[in-house]
């Protein structure tokens, strides 16, 4: 049995609550780190970041990328949406296909 | 030049045609397997991409919802009001298996008291934009996890496809050359040893075909000395 847990900050995560997700509200990006590290050692399938965290921690995304648990997907936090999990998607077709074919 | 290492051989030349045998039907066969993984990567690329424009608009409007509710209430009481779920979710994970790449499929039961019944609240003090909030979230949860399927799908295959690419270009332009260049070197090597032996055995037959020449003249020199007198 495996869990979901998202991840970032109060105001953008609380929502999540209510819908049985596991919810874990940090500020910093070097306290998302921490969590992440925690979570993944724990049977969380799938971490949802907010992209204003997720941007300062691109050299944790990546060490996870090619892990098949957990999955972490940015989503966007209450600012609204940055374009970092758009942008993020472009560049795994640049690195399968060698160019941004899309 | 590949030379210097190699052994001008037969038994190196015949090694070596079966390396670029098996080398070129790696090579087609990792070709075949680009081209499929391409093919299901550019599918879930196109889904990847629908997803994410609709969660994220989804989550702008239930974030939207929620900052007029955090405003219309105190921040104690909205907490409140969400810290207990009246749901939980448990999440199954199983896999697919798309060209020897493992992708996680995602399967998720939601376990409530009433169904249809998602607001962990009574309304009585809550702002209805809560409602309104929480509302929208679950709608776009399903969403969500599709998402998270998909993309961990399509980085999981962006990295396979990378890595066969690799190999069939290795193979492609570095391996094969070089055998080939390597083959031809061994085979040119081997009929110039040959060449050069044949001339050496016509040489040694000159050689030999002229002292026996000169023996048969001595010999029949002394005879004609030995007759005259």
């Amino acid at each position: 049995m495996y869990k979901i847990a998202v991840v970032g900050d109060r105001d953008s995560v609380l929502g999540f609550q209510a819908l049985g997700l596991s919810v874990f509200p940090t500020d910093t990006a070097e306290q998302a780190r921490q969590t992440i590290t925690q979570l993944a050692k724990e049977e969380y399938a799938i971490l949802y970041l907010t992209e204003q965290l997720g941007e300062q921690l691109t050299d944790l995304l990546a060490r996870y990328e090619s892990q098949v648990t957990p999955a972490i997907i940015l989503i966007p936090g209450k600012e609204g949406p940055l374009g970092i999990g758009m942008k993020n998607i472009t560049s795994a077709v640049e690195r399968a296909v060698g160019a941004d074919i899309l | 030049m590949p030379s210097a290492t190699v052994n001008a051989t037969r038994m190196e030349l015949t090694r070596l045609k079966g390396r670029l045998k098996t080398a070129v039907r790696g090579h087609k066969l990792l070709k075949d397997k680009r081209d499929e993984l391409m093919k299901q990567f550019l599918e879930v690329i196109q889904e990847n991409r629908a997803l994410r424009r609709r969660v994220e608009e989804g989550l702008t409007r239930a974030h939207s919802s929620f900052t007029v509710a955090s405003a219309l209430m105190s921040p104690e009481a909205l907490e409140q009001a969400l810290l207990y779920p009246k749901q939980s979710v448990e999440l199954e994970m199983t896999f697919r298996n798309i060209m020897s790449v493992n992708v996680p499929v995602y399967d998720f039961q939601t376990r409530s008291s009433q169904s249809g019944d998602i607001y962990p609240y009574g309304f009585a003090t809550t702002s209805c934009e809560v409602d309104g909030a929480v509302e929208a979230l679950s709608s776009v949860f399903q969403d969500m996890l599709k998402l998270a399927q998909v993309e961990k799908a399509s980085q999981l295959l962006a990295e396979e496809i990378e890595k066969t690419r690799r190999r069939v270009n290795a193979l492609e332009y570095v391996m094969i050359p070089r055998m080939q260049e390597s083959i031809k070197y061994i085979s040119m090597k081997l009929e110039e040893n040959e060449r050069n032996n044949i001339i050496r055995l016509m040489k040694v037959k000159d050689m030999l075909l002229a002292e026996a020449i000169e023996e048969k003249r001595q010999e029949s020199q002394q005879a004609i000395h030995q007759s005259a007198p």
